[in-house]
């Protein structure tokens, strides 16, 4: 209905659409790298923040609008556009297909709200100058990935987006903690570029070709396909946060300001999805069975911890950083299934599992933006992030604590909102899963279906602690009695995403049906078309099989819920008498009697922690007579950290050890080590076939 | 034509009030029954009618630092849990909107209550309220996957997540006797039990005493609000009756456009399958003692194991 | 679908509540309770044998179950309850690993059993394959119970429990010599009397009977 009630542009202007899409694009990067030096120019002055704050985001936002434009209009695969830029027998190519204009439509809309995010929240920002310079520079890289079209432009772009964001994690790097954030999150980052520059050197293959066009039609062997999935795993996986290369992102995403905080958590990790299924859907070529497993697996694990480290948080930055890391688990899972199905020429059944997946996506911007800003906004106005100081928002920032509400309904997978209906859509592709061969896949499809479903009751559970102790009860420091409600454009941000949450949750069609174009290339199919269906359900595979309506179902909540509600106060009492807590009639209890984030935990850690975190409790009770207090404690490993990274961390402190004599060599010494080595390159050069 | 839609509309409309009619009634037939095994003389069978009616004629008196996340909880639980109600076939199969959500939807639908639920427990900032919160979300932590694996093993059964479609396949015959059933079955009467807070797992008749997890949660509500609260407890009872009674017992559902009488035997067998799983579960609460609520996860855990060796089965074994 | 043969649906349904009662012996951790839980697996094997006498039309199979129901679900856990109660035994069962891993571990192996089954009698009929991989899992399910348990009782009813395992295998095959069962009950029943001395004895020696405890005394023989 809708694409058909556009006027459809005649071939002629849609060529001209197609030349011109790129270009506008790089305009628009241009625009942010302009940005970026005013930014440098006006960080002292007064003026810069909403200068740069505002140009961005009425850019994001338009960029965004053409984005979506060239999805839903279906315009198609773009011309290449080749800048004589970067390597010089090369150039720089851009091209824009369905999959990039998806993700800037992602990247530009979590853009444009964290801008104006900013610019009412970073008035509270203490060294604007370590923020405004990098901040458009980091929206540039996020674009300039989805952009490019050849290896060399894609890395470097990449590298601009980490390091950007490095630059801004370390804004406040006074503040306890931020500089091992940015130390581990240097590493990692040039980890995962690593990775992938070995993974393009591997497609590239012996041609050497470095465009994604060639690489495309060059079919590599089994063996090199497969160490081009893990490498594409290690480098894309470790910028997305796949357990266990997510250590960095609790760290860093934290230590951000708190609209850079939401970029890195809702667009830059999304940024590293687009990466992975460029590499594996797009340029690796018809994928094995097993591949599948291993994605499989990492997803479903990553779900389940990254939900259970985050329910072991009081800061409330951590906990929202942690659940990235579950969001991406569930990402991946889709992803995993979806290459399942490609493998096993299933199309119908791939185009679902992907398009759930791209779906997640962009739910997951939308809600870990809002999430961010929420806990932004209360950090401004209370300066805390420690939940167990924290109480009772909801009376000082009634508007803040409506969007967090939403927002964690949306996150913990609740319908009518729109986390749901990606978690449907996966839920549903699992459900096609007997049809696949492969014994492996058969016996490990029903157990991510259960770690995604336990992975969505413990996100349920988790955001019950953090809107409940952070806006609920009562306040338990003197700071948070003093909070007041964020400014307007925080709140319009804010608001804003509320309404798109709401709007994808109860109309998902339409995005189903924007998604379509992306399916097509990628998987061989696409899921059938939702708009015509009757009263704007979604029917992913047949109506007998099964089918949701958000929408109904919203209006269902929304009629009962008012119909009982006046009801009752037409026919029965409406009489209102504010008094004490009954609390079973415990007199007066002080706020620290209250249940704290770490109390709210318990049932959950008592179950799951002994095995995950090796949680030991122990309580120091004086005797009767001794006058000084009971002491509790918990102590919990990151057993991740212990048996992954420490190893590593010994390992390269004792080769560096070894190697330390090299310190102290003579100038001839050097030389002669330089000279050596390059006889042996060259030697090597010589003997090589 | 316009007709058509008008008797499918009242059907719908139909199944709305019988939900909301019978589950006091259920509820009330429990207490009886579980009274008399207990040699009691027992509350009588419309005694929850008048408690409802009792408690909405009274004053709400809100604790001084409830929010408004507090006074609207009580509404939206009560529509969340009416609405999945509503949406389980419970005396005839195609419900006019029953396609408008699937058993996961429901699942969800329960879970949006639940949220609610524990929110309004931790708003006046009560170290009771707490307590039944992070339980109430500890056992939903497992119930609900139990829950949604269930779903896929009647999923992989039926072809369908729709209940209505599932009933159909399962009244038909052409399932026969699966050992996934069995497993199913179980996992889903366990889930039942812990979602709606019966013995082993929680006491629905207790108060003032530490294991409490629903009624913790609801101590500080009074007047209409906990009236709204107490149908909703009253209509999940009913809803996961109704959900087993449809899928393992889909005996005398009326067809899609059945006559005026078959709608009438629907009636009739629903509220006779209704009186057997009361009767069971007045029986099955008086001979078992409640658990310790540290051994509640290993209880849910156990279904979560069933449920997901029965989808196992299935996918291993459905195609032949 | 094919249409459902209900004589076999039966039949499988039976053997898939004998894995169901393996899970109910592996999470239960009372020992009366679990003696409860063995007379239920013994007499569900007892039905499963005696409805496969009925379609078999092998009237010596009744025999087996009717040993089965006076042996497994009266004789032998009425002993071992009288045997608990004069020995006052501790009632809840020590485990060594908790009992979510445990499940965990089951359901490995239950997936283990039937992946294996099915693909070693790829030709045979599904369900008696299928039978044959429930028969598989209720002695995995049987050997983990004993090796995750410390108590005696338990681990006597573990293997007990492997006991049933093997005669269900066995009918399902079609045909195992009535001598070889009647041999097999009354080695049980030995059994039963050789561990109850035992018990008795390392009772009276040693004042439990945890196998830990047994462990230390290991050592003294030398």
């Amino acid at each position: 209905m809708r694409r058909a009630g556009r006027t459809s542009p005649s071939a002629r202007s849609l060529a001209l659409v197609r030349v011109a899409m790129p270009a506008l694009f790089l305009a628009g990067v241009a625009g942010f790298l302009v940005l970026g030096i005013l930014g440098l120019a006006l960080a002292r002055h007064a003026g810069g923040r909403p200068v740069v704050y505002g140009a961005s985001a009425a850019l994001s936002a338009i960029l965004c609008l053409v984005a979506a434009y060239d999805l839903i209009a279906a315009v198609g695969p773009s011309h290449e556009l080749v800048l004589p830029l970067g390597l010089p027998w090369i150039g720089a190519h851009f091209r824009i297909d369905a999959l990039s204009a998806a993700f800037l439509v992602v990247v530009n809309l979590g853009a444009g709200a964290a801008s104006l995010f900013g610019l009412g929240d970073g008035r509270h920002e203490e060294a604007p100058e370590r923020v405004l310079p990098f901040y458009p520079l980091f929206l540039a890289g996020m674009n300039l990935v989805v952009l490019a079209a050849d290896a060399f432009t894609f890395l470097f772009a990449w590298e601009l987006m980490s390091l950007a964001s490095w630059a801004l994690v370390l804004a406040h790097h006074r503040a306890a903690g931020n500089v091992r954030a940015g130390y581990v999150y240097l590493m990692m980052a040039g980890f995962g570029t690593l990775m992938l520059v070995l993974a393009f050197g591997l497609l590239a293959g012996h041609a050497g070709t470095y465009e994604f066009g060639m690489m495309r039609v060059s079919a590599p062997g089994a063996l090199v396909a497969g160490a081009v999935l893990g490498l594409a795993l290690l480098g894309a996986g470790s910028k997305a946060g796949l357990v266990p290369l997510h250590v960095w992102l609790p760290l860093a995403h934290p230590a951000a300001p708190s609209h850079v905080s939401a970029l890195m958590s809702g667009v830059m990790t999304k940024v590293a999805v687009y990466g992975f299924v460029r590499i594996v859907f797009d340029l690796l070529g018809p994928p094995d069975w097993w591949w599948s497993m291993v994605v499989l697996a990492l997803g479903g694990i990553t779900a389940v911890l990254g939900v259970l480290y985050a329910l072991m948080q009081h800061d409330l930055k951590r906990l929202l950083a942690y659940h990235t890391v579950e969001n991406i688990g569930i990402i991946f899972a889709g992803l995993g299934l979806a290459l399942a199905f490609k493998a096993n020429a299933m199309p119908a059944a791939a185009a679902l599992a992907l398009t759930g997946a791209l779906f997640h996506v962009l739910n997951h911007m939308l809600f870990k933006s809002l999430l961010f800003f929420g806990s932004g906004a209360v950090l401004s106005a209370t300066g805390e992030r420690d939940m167990e100081r924290l109480g009772g928002l909801i009376g000082a920032m009634p508007l803040t604590a409506f969007a967090f509400l939403a927002g964690s309904l949306a996150i913990s997978a609740l319908p009518p909102l729109n986390g749901f209906v990606s978690e449907w859509l996966i839920f549903q592709a699992i459900l096609l899963s007997p049809a696949l061969p492969q014994w492996g896949l058969k016996l490990m499809v029903p157990a991510i279906g259960a770690m995604l479903a336990l992975s969505a009751a413990l996100a349920a559970a988790c955001f019950v602690k953090a809107f409940g102790v952070t806006f609920l009860g009562r306040g338990r420091s003197g700071a948070a009695g003093r909070a007041r409600e964020a400014d307007r454009f925080s709140l319009a941000a804010m608001l804003a995403l509320v309404g798109l949450c709401v709007l994808c949750g109860i109309l998902p069609g339409f995005v189903i049906d924007a998604l379509a174009p992306v399916a097509q290339p990628l998987v061989g199919g696409h899921m059938p078309a939702q708009a015509g269906i009757q009263w704007l359900s979604i029917v992913p595979v047949e109506e007998s099989r099964s089918s949701y309506n958000g929408l109904l179902v919203f209006l269902f909540i929304a009629v009962a819920a008012w119909l009982s509600a006046v009801a009752v106060h037409r026919w029965a009492s409406r009489a209102v008498r504010r008094g004490p807590a009954w609390d079973c009639g415990f007199p007066d209890a002080s706020p620290a009697t209250e249940y704290t984030a770490g109390s709210f935990a318990q049932p959950i850690r008592r179950v799951f922690g002994t095995l995950v975190f090796r949680a030991r409790e122990s309580v120091d009770m004086p005797a009767p007579g001794d006058m000084r207090p009971a002491r509790f404690e918990v102590q919990l490993r990151d057993l991740i950290w212990e048996l992954v990274y420490v190893p590593i961390s010994d390992a390269v402190g004792a080769i560096a050890t070894r190697l330390n004599f090299v310190q102290f060599l003579t100038i001839q010494r050097y030389l002669a080590l330089v000279f050596v080595s390059l006889v042996g390159l060259l030697v090597a050069l010589a003997v090589a076939p | 034509m316009t007709w058509d839609v008008a008797v499918n509309l009242a059907i719908q409309g139909g199944q709305m009030l019988v939900v909301l009619l019978l589950a006091p009634l259920l509820t009330g037939f429990v207490r009886k029954v579980k009274a008399r095994l207990l040699r009691r003389q027992g509350p009588p069978v419309l005694q929850p009618y008048r408690d409802l009616l009792r408690l909405l004629r009274k004053e709400v008196v809100l604790a001084d630092s409830a929010s408004w996340v507090f006074r609207v909880a009580p509404y939206l639980i009560f529509a969340a849990t009416w609405v999945a109600a509503a949406l389980v076939p419970t005396f005839g199969l195609g419900l006019t909107f029953s396609w408008s959500a699937d058993l996961i939807v429901i699942a969800g639908l329960l879970g949006s209550a639940r949220f609610f639920l524990a929110l309004a427990g931790l708003d006046v900032g009560t170290s009771f309220g707490g307590i039944g919160s992070s339980r109430e979300v500890m056992i939903a932590s497992l119930a609900e996957p139990a829950l949604i694996i269930v779903v896929f093993t009647l999923a992989l059964i039926a072809g369908s997540t729709q209940l209505s479609t599932i009933a159909g396949v399962m009244e038909s015959g052409a399932v026969g006797l699966r050992v996934s059933l069995l497993l199913a079955l179980v996992a889903l009467i366990i889930v039942a039990i812990a979602e709606n807070g019966r013995i082993p797992v929680d006491n629905p008749a207790t108060h003032l005493e530490l294991t409490m997890v629903h009624e913790a949660m609801v101590l500080e509500y009074s007047g209409r609000h906990l009236a709204l609260i107490e149908l909703a407890a009253f209509l999940k009872l009913l809803l996961y009756v109704s959900v087993i009674a449809c899928v393992f017992a889909p005996w005398g559902l009326a067809r899609p456009d059945a006559a005026p009488a078959a709608l009438g035997i629907g009636l009739g067998a629903y509220v006779g399958k209704l009186a057997v799983a009361g009767f069971l579960l007045a029986l099955f609460e008086t001979s078992i003692a409640k658990m310790r609520v540290f051994r509640v996860p290993v209880f849910l855990g156990a279904a979560l194991m069933l449920a997901l060796l029965g989808t196992l089965l299935m996918f291993v074994t459905r195609v032949r | 679908m094919a249409a459902p043969n209900l004589q076999l649906d039966i039949a499988h349904m039976l053997a898939g509540g004998l894995v169901l009662a393996s899970f109910l012996l592996l999470y239960q951790n009372r020992i009366f309770a679990l003696l409860k839980v063995f007379a239920l697996h013994s007499l569900l094997l007892s039905v499963a044998v005696a409805w496969q006498a009925d379609i078999q039309g092998a009237p010596h199979l009744y025999i087996t179950a009717g040993i089965a129901v006076v042996l497994k679900v009266l004789i032998i856990p009425g002993a071992l309850y009288q045997m608990v109660k004069r020995l006052g035994i501790h009632r809840e069962v020590e485990t060594v690993v908790g009992i979510g891993p445990t499940m965990l571990a089951g359901m490995g192996l239950v997936a283990l059993s039937i992946v294996l089954m099915l693909r070693v009698t790829e030709t045979a009929d599904t369900l008696a394959r299928e039978d044959l991989a429930f028969a598989l899992a209720v002695i995995l399910l049987g050997l983990l119970t004993m090796v995750t348990r410390r108590n005696a009782i338990s681990q006597v009813i573990a293997f007990m429990s492997i006991e049933n395992g093997l005669i269900l295998a066995a009918t399902g095959a079609r045909g195992m010599p009535l001598v070889v069962e009647i041999s097999v009950a009354f080695s049980v029943l030995v059994a039963l009397i050789v561990i109850g001395i035992f018990l008795f004895r390392i009772r009276e020696r040693f004042d439990t009977v945890d196998m830990q405890a047994l462990d230390r005394f290991s050592g003294e023989r030398t």
